[in-house]
């Protein structure tokens, strides 16, 4: 038998090219970051109120991943924003290479922020670096305040928490604060945000951090 | 159930390394997976099998050597053997534990047989 040494990692490729968005990103002054939460959480719903806000104060453009349909992109170009769909047909992440070919139908020089909404999925797009400034794990309350502990490796590689549907705690069997201990357990500098898309709760909150990072990027 | 893009990866890399005429001696690809990597080796064995099949590399098994997350506190360099959550450093009481492996998804080495004509 003869030996063959390797020793490259298995994600190289993607790493790489995530490495090159990302500097188009800083190129271009744009603050990016990586939407992920479970399906339905209400990504789409944080983006579109998002929009809607800012929309006077900030150039906002979504690159939204699905398994199938071009729904998110419609739903968050009503806003008047510029929307890119990538299809995975099955893919259960976003990964580098797609965005940057998503890239290719956005004009870069006119945006402030870029979102890049990721498939409904709490474990695999935490190993795919996009070239994303940081991650943003949305979390709602229905879902229940041991998600960080079932899903930790996705909270540990974000930045930000923002918990959504506040509007539902009267109903659901939700702890906020134990919640909010539980993600900190797995990663002691989330910053946390909680918001209701339904009631607009929140949302003052989220965005002016949003320009408060855009203007630091610019 | 991203094991199947990982295992093209790992096939991927192989075939950078092996040329095409030695690839049916490929009998190990040796790979480090992280405890904290996202990936299941029974999901991922499965999957490598698939892929190097297409590949012409399908006397090859995947051996996986897990890596334990190890976590280690910045503020007095206590390490520790065990995943997030940790309370606090058991050291010195630190709250923030960087982790310094576990998250590994790395192709290490393949092994082949070699040829009668090339050992006689």
């Amino acid at each position: 038998m003869s030996v063959i040494t390797i020793e490259r990692k298995v994600l190289e490729k993607n790493d790489e090219i995530a490495g090159r968005n990302r500097k188009r990103f800083l190129d271009q002054g744009i603050f990016v970051f990586n939407l992920v939460s479970s399906p339905g959480a209400g990504k789409t719903s944080l983006l579109e109120r998002t929009a809607e806000t800012l929309k006077d104060d900030l150039r906002m453009a979504v690159v939204a991943g699905d398994v199938q349909t071009d729904l998110d992109a419609q739903r968050v170009a009503r806003y008047g924003i510029p929307a890119v769909q990538i299809v995975t047909r099955g893919g259960c992440h976003l990964d580098a290479k797609l965005v940057e070919d998503a890239l290719g139908q956005l004009d870069l020089a006119a945006l402030d922020l870029l979102v890049l909404e990721n498939v409904g999925n709490l474990v695999c797009p935490a190993s795919y670096d996009l070239g994303e400034a940081m991650k943003v794990v949305l979390l709602s309350t229905t879902e229940g305040e041991e998600k960080p502990l079932k899903y930790p490796a996705m909270f540990r590689n974000a930045a930000v928490l923002v918990v959504n549907k506040i509007d539902l705690l009267p109903h659901v069997t939700c702890d906020l604060e134990l919640l909010r201990k539980n993600a900190l357990s797995i990663n002691p500098d989330l910053e946390v945000f909680e918001t209701s898309c339904t009631s607009g709760a929140g949302m003052t909150e989220w965005c002016a951090w949003l320009k408060r990072q855009t203007a630091k990027q610019a | 159930m991203h094991e199947l893009s990982i295992a093209t990866g790992i096939v991927e890399i192989v075939e950078q390394h092996v040329a095409v005429e030695r690839r049916p001696d490929v009998r190990t690809v040796t790979v480090a997976v992280g405890d904290y990597s996202g990936v299941v080796p029974e999901a991922l064995t499965f999957s490598f099998e698939v892929v190097a099949a297409d590949a012409g590399i399908e006397e090859a098994r995947l051996e996986i050597r897990r890596v334990p997350v190890v976590l280690r506190c910045p503020g007095c360099g206590h390490e520790v053997e065990q995943e997030p959550p940790l309370p606090a450093c058991p050291g010195c009481g630190g709250k923030r534990l960087e982790m310094v492996s576990g998250s590994e998804l790395q192709v290490l080495e393949v092994e082949l047989e070699d040829r009668a004509e090339e050992t006689s």
